[in-house]
């Protein structure tokens, strides 16, 4: 692995840009902490997005200006929010019935690692010290209809986080679409990870060096495929 | 007649048993019925199995109900949380167990618990270690896990405003679990803001009719969590 990669590829922001790109008119949409919730700042102009939050809220807005918020009005991560015009508050069964039950269209979350055959790891490192907690993780990708992750393509060591199977203890099996990373979207295929398109500077090979299992290239025009 | 308010806290709090099981609602800070969990750690009951979606803040609230070593057992789904440090050093020393339960999981033990439904399937979990040790079972071609349900002595809860019946209406995403849990308390026990002359409430607007609430006790200026938490308090 050479050092060459130290500047390529997309920032927090740009990656939540990419992925905000690809979100459809009207879906209602739960966005995991961290990155996803970058996505919010780059919807394109036109179009309207229905945030929903675990703990009882759809037409989630964004956070209060200083001194203006209400400590029991806040979101899966515990921060204090607004509401939208046409905001609904809801207990937690109606919530997760909005999850388990395929009402939502489309969850982002992020990952420490990703499977070709699309199995998930995010909620533990397995540490046998570590405090375990897996909040609504596991109800997300059981049931929204569509799950994107949104990561670094590598972990801060180097390692990759897309693999051939996790070693992690897992969130969900099978049930990652897409991943949106600072070096390229692939889609989880059956056939395994599908490059759909590279970072600005970022070439096949180098992106296949940082993927823990074989990535399938971009076909081109006319069968040849590169 | 029937008049559910009582006159204080403690009085709210009478019968909690040694080694009881008691939900408290909220979500974090959101929801959390500080004042009913104070006065449950001045009423003194213990080895208690306590039901709330993460473990507490400071030490203030749950997280001193669990620092007066009070709770032999947590079942939650996020006992992380920013300035949660209590939980951590009791689980570590093997003082309290943990049952962690995905976020909908436990909503839904808690709803069939209240319900009359001993037990579901659920797709939430397969494949996981949170699996490990449950029925497995495919229906139309999917794999499912099999829960049970959850019910308590006693919920402690807190909502916005009630009346003599023990109907309640909620304040923004402080509703969370609490309905649910007001459903599987045998003893349910409601904080309110305000107790309002019956007729007050809305019937459209009512999320907890009063047939699930035994006791309501008026707590006027609720505490929050946070602000406790900056001010460094700790409980008692």
């Amino acid at each position: 692995m050479t050092d060459q990669g130290t500047t390529l590829g997309l920032s927090r922001d740009e990656m939540a840009r990419r992925v905000a790109l690809d979100i459809p008119d009207g879906s209602y949409v739960n966005l995991g902490i961290g990155i996803p919730e970058l996505i919010t700042k780059f919807v394109p102009e036109g179009r309207e997005l229905i945030y929903h939050t675990e703990n009882g809220l759809l037409g989630m807005g964004p956070a209060p200006e200083p001194g203006q918020g209400d400590p029991e009005l806040i979101n899966a991560g515990k921060r204090q929010v607004t509401i939208l015009p046409g905001a609904a508050y809801f207990h937690h069964a109606d919530s997760f019935a909005m999850i388990r039950g395929g009402h939502l269209d489309l969850c982002v979350l992020g990952a420490l690692q990703v499977a070709s055959n699309g199995d998930l790891a995010n909620w533990s490192t397995g540490a046998p010290d570590a405090i375990p907690a897996v909040g609504g993780a596991m109800d997300l990708v059981a049931g929204v209809k569509s799950i994107f992750v949104v990561t670094k393509h590598c972990t801060k060591h180097g390692e990759p986080k897309l693999v051939s199977a996790c070693t992690y203890p897992l969130t969900g099996l099978g049930i990652v679409d897409r991943i949106y990373t600072d070096l390229a979207v692939i889609e989880v295929t059956p056939q395994g990870f599908q490059l759909v398109e590279l970072s600005p500077g970022a070439t096949y090979e180098y992106v296949q060096e940082r993927t823990g299992a074989p990535l399938l290239p971009i076909a081109e025009p006319g069968g040849a495929s590169r | 007649m029937i008049d559910k308010q009582v006159a204080s806290v403690a009085e709210a709090l009478a019968g909690v048993l040694d080694g009881a099981t008691v939900m408290i609602g909220g979500f974090g800070e959101a929801g959390s019925p500080i004042e009913l969990i104070h006065a449950l750690i001045d009423q003194g009951a213990t080895d208690l199995t306590v039901v709330n979606n993460n473990t507490g803040s400071g030490e203030v609230g749950l997280a001193a109900l669990i620092q007066a070593g009070r709770v032999s057992k947590m079942i939650c789904s996020y006992p992380r949380t920013t300035n949660s440090t209590v939980f951590p050093k009791l689980y570590r020393s093997g003082r309290t167990k943990l049952e962690l339960v995905p976020q909908g999981t436990l909503a839904e033990r808690i709803r069939a618990g209240g319900a009359g439904i001993p037990a579901f399937y659920t797709p939430t979990s397969v494949g996981t270690p949170l699996e490990e040790g449950k029925e497995r079972r495919s229906f139309d071609g999917r794999d499912y896990v099999l829960e049970y349900g959850l019910k308590a002595d006693f919920a402690l809860l807190k909502g916005l405003a009630a009346d003599r019946y023990g109907n309640v209406i909620y304040n923004k995403t402080a509703r969370n679990f609490t309905p649910l849990m007001a459903m599987a308390g045998a003893t349910t026990v409601v904080q309110v803001a305000s107790v309002l002359p019956a007729g007050e409430l809305d019937p459209e607007a009512i999320v907890t009719p009063g047939i699930f609430v035994n006791r309501v006790v008026s707590v006027a200026n609720p505490a929050h969590e946070s602000v406790l938490v900056a001010e460094g308090v700790s409980y008692p």
